[in-house]
């Protein structure tokens, strides 16, 4: 009787201890132990986060990780990706789940306060939309009354479409969904007359329809939307690094750097451009990563404005302008810290 | 003398009630009750049968690979199957290493055959048995995650498909029902303490639903333990999954050791066995041979409940075609895929339930009247 | 000669079956209590580490999203314990609609499974063997995304008379609307209600006594139909019916059933049905057959002999099992989350959790929610056991 209590005992440990790697404390030592990154992004909204039918993924967000998995092993390719659900998200992220957030999450004052998270910047200023059908000939957001509305469970998109129908004394019947594929899935039917989500997502949701041109985006933005990269609190240094991976690719793109000239560039003379790859200086080392990592970030990922070509621009299906997203200097609010 | 009385010979039973005729007459048209459910019956399949064969057969397109191919026809588009079928199977597993999948479905039910055959000495049939319990999930792991041996490695989250539908089954079956016993043993233990927590355990994961179980498992567990320890998305739902059903199994199991009466029990003390060799030879032979039906409606309970991990975003089964359904090339053939999600799950459930009567049968020792 | 100063040898402490029995019990309770602490403090440490709030306060902060279907008043301004309330009554509601209707939808199939109509009973038999065999979701999902997809756009829907419209956004229904007087009708089928009880008692009682029967159910319905219909004459007949209208996207006015409850609660019956329909039968087989002998025998045509004889005794078998499928129906229409039916777990411990982040209270409150409900029923159906029981002497 005692052997068997016994084995099971040695069992549950030998279990346990598997199970749970040993952990140094940190993210970063924790990651660099691992191999790898894990990150959490959406379950398949084409230009942000997508798998196609190898199970490989693209998207803006999804480059992010790449470029913070770069960042810390010069590889790009060292990112597991978690596809989660918007009800999933927030509490993959407190739980350690995911080392990092890259989807589509708005960044709000009680996101970071009351619920342990950081945002790290802003990958795609972005506001949130309508999505209606032609046929309905509705020209503007205000004739919805009375609409049934398809929208995505647990976001702040739902919260800002309540205020809306309400501040415009209009009669709203929410339909949410834990999936965006659903609330598409929807309106093609016929079940909502609306979609409501960001302005990015519904550009994305309508590639997805079987017959795009039979729908409109409606020209109100009811809401801001800040869309960027999530950490947990408490550990400020991974917090700089997905901060700073970030803002490397949008430095890169203003300098001119892009993943074809980074070599040719490292040649400059010009000292931003010379401390930003890593020539001059220890910026890099600073972060407590090779000295180069800002260098490898745009060469294996690119800058800002590759990325957005690539999944969302003009070199993608969705063709969304820059607008809001183009770079400071081009009338737009994309703006990184100097690396000084 | 009186003649000796001879007996008319039987007479024929009349036409009316024998053969083909007597049969209808018996079954169909006994009452006028009886001719009107039969009427109502025949004209429910009439209204029934012809679309359904028509949709599912007669108009069906077989051939091709888009949905093009499919727009002449009304009936069903088998294409839709046909071009999904591999991701069916094996969901995002690299093609490449598909032979993996093959090969440990093969080497199982290679490796289990001989239990099915009658004419195997039992004894054989106990040792295989208990050798493929423990050793080929090891190298079902092995072959499936790969690492070892120069096998590259496949991460979980790549596995889908009715791979992973049954990978959450088989492990979700090995691990309930011993876990189940134990619970079972612990409710009906003489210890308070044991028997109280048997119960609390049991009654807490059958009260619950199992999506809130499994929602704690995805995304709450790694808060109930200390940071940076983690365990794998799949390998938590499974925990999940048959900690649920081990408490539905100890209560199938209860019912059978309930039903062993006490005199067993006794003759055991009696003749010295302790606990564990009273429980293991004389008491669970006989309380889980009774119980066969119910072990095996939890089986099939736990195979169908697998399907839930679409919730917490694992690509079984379901969420396969489920997903295959939103693919904007191929809108607008969701139900063909659920009836073929759905055929595949019926002929699992359907196999297991019919294994069971027949075990039932041969396994019954003649106690039953 | 023996000799009786060497007793058998003592056994070592460890071998008594109480030293053992009590050490065993201190294990098992101290590596819980330690395995729940250990989990408590992890807990705590990762909270305050993460810097996420706790505590139930959340439930009074206001909640600013509105839900589809509410059975109180409800708007975006209430607050998140005034969601709870409204997704536990959507829970509540399917369910109950789901209970009734799949007793009767099984009663029928499992006599169906009995029946001497060779077609009927194999038409029940493939039923069962259907249903019972394809997993929830998938039938959740068939009727949710392949049947009431299907269902054409508001302008075109389907319509029975002009009162009632069936459209992919639902069957929409006239909603009674009840004016003064009301009140009057509602009264007087409480009297008829009161009455038909007297009525029973007083049939039971003559009956027993003088062996003479009265036709208590024709009376009873006529008395239950014709008081409340007569005094809602008088009173002026005082109720209208709204019809729905329809007015810009959808229609207006009326009940409307929405697709995701209609297909909830279509595969919920269905897919019950099927385990109940296999209760009933199994319970009506174990009434011994000579009990039905009997009662033919007794003269009794095979319906009485059903209700009165054969009903009674199989209720006994087929209650205990038929309240576990009502608790499993009750979880089971937790896979509301799936298809967007704002039940408990699709509203509560989903939308809310996820505006708050406050995961563990709000998954606490759920699990303790559907536990109290199976324990409730738990506790009647064992207070029901005692009382059906056969009283052996």
């Amino acid at each position: 009787m005692n052997r068997a209590k016994t084995l099971t005992l040695t069992a549950a440990m030998v279990l346990l201890t598997a199970a749970g790697s040993a952990y140094a404390g940190k993210t970063l030592d924790a990651i660099k132990e691992r191999g790898f990154i894990k990150c959490g992004v959406s379950d398949g909204l084409p230009g942000f986060s997508y798998a196609d039918e190898k199970g490989n993924y693209n998207g803006i967000d999804v480059d992010v990780c790449r470029a913070v998995a770069a960042a810390v092993f010069g590889d790009a390719t060292k990112v597991k990706f978690t596809p989660l659900t918007a009800k999933e998200r927030l509490t993959a992220l407190q739980s350690g789940e995911i080392d990092v957030l890259s989807r589509n999450t708005t960044w709000t004052s009680s996101r970071d306060s009351a619920q342990g998270l950081n945002f790290t910047g802003i990958t795609y200023y972005d506001g949130q939309g309508f999505l209606v059908n032609k046929k309905l000939g509705v020209k503007s957001a205000k004739q919805l009354d009375g609409a049934t509305v398809c929208v995505q469970a647990g976001t702040t998109t739902e919260l800002n479409l309540s205020d809306y129908f309400r501040t415009n004394k209009m009669k709203l019947t929410p339909i949410s969904y834990d999936k965006s594929d659903e609330s598409a899935k929807s309106l093609e039917a016929g079940r909502c007359d609306v979609l409501t989500s960001d302005q990015s997502q519904l550009y994305a949701q309508r590639i997805k329809l079987a017959k795009p041109d039979d729908y409109v985006v409606l020209p109100e933005v009811i809401s801001k939307e800040p869309l960027g990269p999530v950490v947990r609190h408490g550990d400020d240094e991974w917090f700089d690094i997905v901060k700073w991976a970030l803002f490397v690719m949008v430095n890169a793109e203003e300098m001119g750097i892009t993943s074809k000239n980074v070599e040719e560039m490292k040649k400059s003379a010009n000292p931003d451009i010379r401390r930003l790859l890593g020539v001059e200086g220890d910026k890099g080392k600073d972060f407590g990563l090779n000295n180069d990592w800002m260098a490898v970030v745009i060469k294996q990922v690119g800058n800002y404005g590759e990325v957005f070509d690539r999944n969302v621009g003009k070199g993608s299906p969705l063709k969304i302008e820059r607008g809001l997203n183009a770079l400071w200097t081009q009338g737009g609010l994309q703006y990184a810290p100097p690396v000084r | 003398m009186a003649e000796p009385h001879i007996p008319h010979p039987d007479l024929p039973p009349p036409v009316s009630s024998v053969g083909p005729i007597g049969w209808l007459r018996r079954n169909l048209l006994s009452s006028p009750l009886n001719i009107v459910l039969t009427l109502l019956a025949l004209y429910l399949l009439t209204i029934a049968i012809p679309p359904l064969l028509s949709w599912a057969v007669l108009n069906a397109t077989w051939s091709g690979d888009s949905r093009d191919a499919c727009q002449a026809s009304h009936g069903a588009c088998w294409v839709f199957i046909r071009v999904h079928f591999d991701q069916f199977m094996y969901g995002f597993y690299p093609e490449g290493q598909r032979w993996r999948v093959d090969l440990s479905a093969l080497l199982l039910i290679f490796s289990a055959a001989p239990l099915f055959i009658r004419a195997v000495p039992s004894l054989v049939k106990l040792r295989l048995s208990l050798s493929i319990l423990v050793l080929y999930p090891l190298i079902a792991f092995l072959l499936l995650s790969g690492g070892r041996f120069g096998l590259s490695v496949v991460e979980t989250s790549r596995w889908g498909g009715l791979l992973l539908t049954l990978v959450i089954a088989g492990v979700g079956m090995t691990a309930a029902l011993p876990l189940g016993i134990l619970l079972a043993l612990g409710r009906r233990s003489q210890l308070p303490a044991i028997q109280t927590l048997c119960v609390t355990f049991i009654e807490f994961w059958r009260g619950v639903p199992l999506i809130t179980v499994l929602f704690m498992s995805s995304v709450m567990l790694p808060l109930f333990l200390p940071t940076g320890m983690n365990f794998d998305k799949l390998l938590r739902a499974l925990i999940g999954v048959s900690l649920f059903q081990a408490a539905y199994m100890a209560e199938v199991v209860r019912g059978g050791l309930q039903a062993i009466p006490k005199g067993q029990f006794e003759a055991a003390a009696a003749l010295g066995l302790g606990f564990w060799k009273m429980m293991g030879l004389i008491v669970l032979p006989q309380a889980l041979k009774l119980v066969i039906p119910g072990i095996v409606n939890t089986f099939i309970a736990l195979f169908k409940d697998t399907s839930l991990v679409l919730i917490i975003g694992l690509f079984d089964l379901l969420n396969t075609v489920h997903n295959a359904t939103t693919n904007p090339a191929w809108l607008g053939f969701s139900t063909e895929g659920y009836v073929f999600a759905a055929a595949v799950y019926w002929l699992f459930c359907f196999g297991m339930s019919r294994y069971s009567q027949s075990l039932e049968k041969r396994l019954h020792t003649g106690h039953k009247r | 000669m023996m000799t009786t100063d060497h007793a058998p040898a003592k056994p070592p402490f460890w071998n008594n079956p109480q030293v053992r029995a009590v050490a065993f019990q201190a294990i098992a309770l101290i590596a819980t209590v330690s395995f729940g602490l250990y989990l408590f403090a992890n807990t705590q440490a990762n909270l305050q580490r993460l810097g996420i709030a706790s505590g139930f306060d959340f439930l009074s902060s206001p909640a600013g999203f509105d839900i589809i279907q509410s059975l109180i008043p409800y708007s975006a301004t209430a607050s998140y314990g005034q969601v709870f309330w409204v997704a536990l009554l959507n829970t509540l509601l399917v369910a109950a609609l789901g209970v009734i209707l799949a007793t009767l939808l099984g009663f029928v199939i499992g006599v169906a499974r009995l029946s001497k109509n060779w077609l009927i009973a194999r038409l029940a038999l493939i039923y069962v063997e259907t249903f019972r065999n394809i997993p929830l979701l998938l039938q959740i999902f068939f009727w949710y995304f392949a049947v009431l997809r299907s269902m054409p756009a508001p302008r075109l829907s389907y319509s029975l008379g002009d009162v009632v419209f069936l459209n992919i956004r639902g069957l929409y229904l006239p909603a009674p609307q009840v004016e003064p007087g009301f009140g009057w009708a509602i009264a007087a089928f409480g009297i008829a209600v009161f009455l038909t009880l007297v009525l029973v008692r007083w049939a039971r009682q003559r009956q027993a006594a003088t062996g003479r029967q009265f036709p208590v159910v024709s009376a009873a319905l006529a008395l239950l139909l014709c008081l409340p219909l007569l005094t809602f004459w008088l009173a002026g007949s005082p109720l209208h019916w709204q019809l729905p209208e329809l007015q810009g996207f959808n229609f207006r006015g009326g009940w409307v059933l929405i697709p995701e409850m209609a297909s909830l609660l279509l595969a919920l019956t269905i897919y019950t049905a099927a385990f109940i329909a296999e209760i009933v039968r199994a319970g009506i087989q174990a009434v011994s057959h000579g009990q039905t002998e009997a009662s033919f025998s007794l003269g009794m045509n095979p319906g009485k002999t059903l209700r009165l004889i054969i009903l009674p005794q199989a209720l006994r078998v087929i209650i205990p099992p038929l309240t576990n499928q009502y608790l499993n129906l009750t979880k089971n229409s937790s896979l509301a989350a799936a298809i967007g039916y704002p039940d408990l777990v699709s509203s509560f411990a989903g939308t809310v959790l996820n505006q708050t982040g406050q995961a563990i209270e709000c998954i606490a409150i759920t699990m303790a929610v559907y536990l109290s409900i199976s324990l409730l029923i738990s506790l009647l159906m064992n207070l029901y056991n005692r009382r059906a029981a056969l009283v052996e002497r």
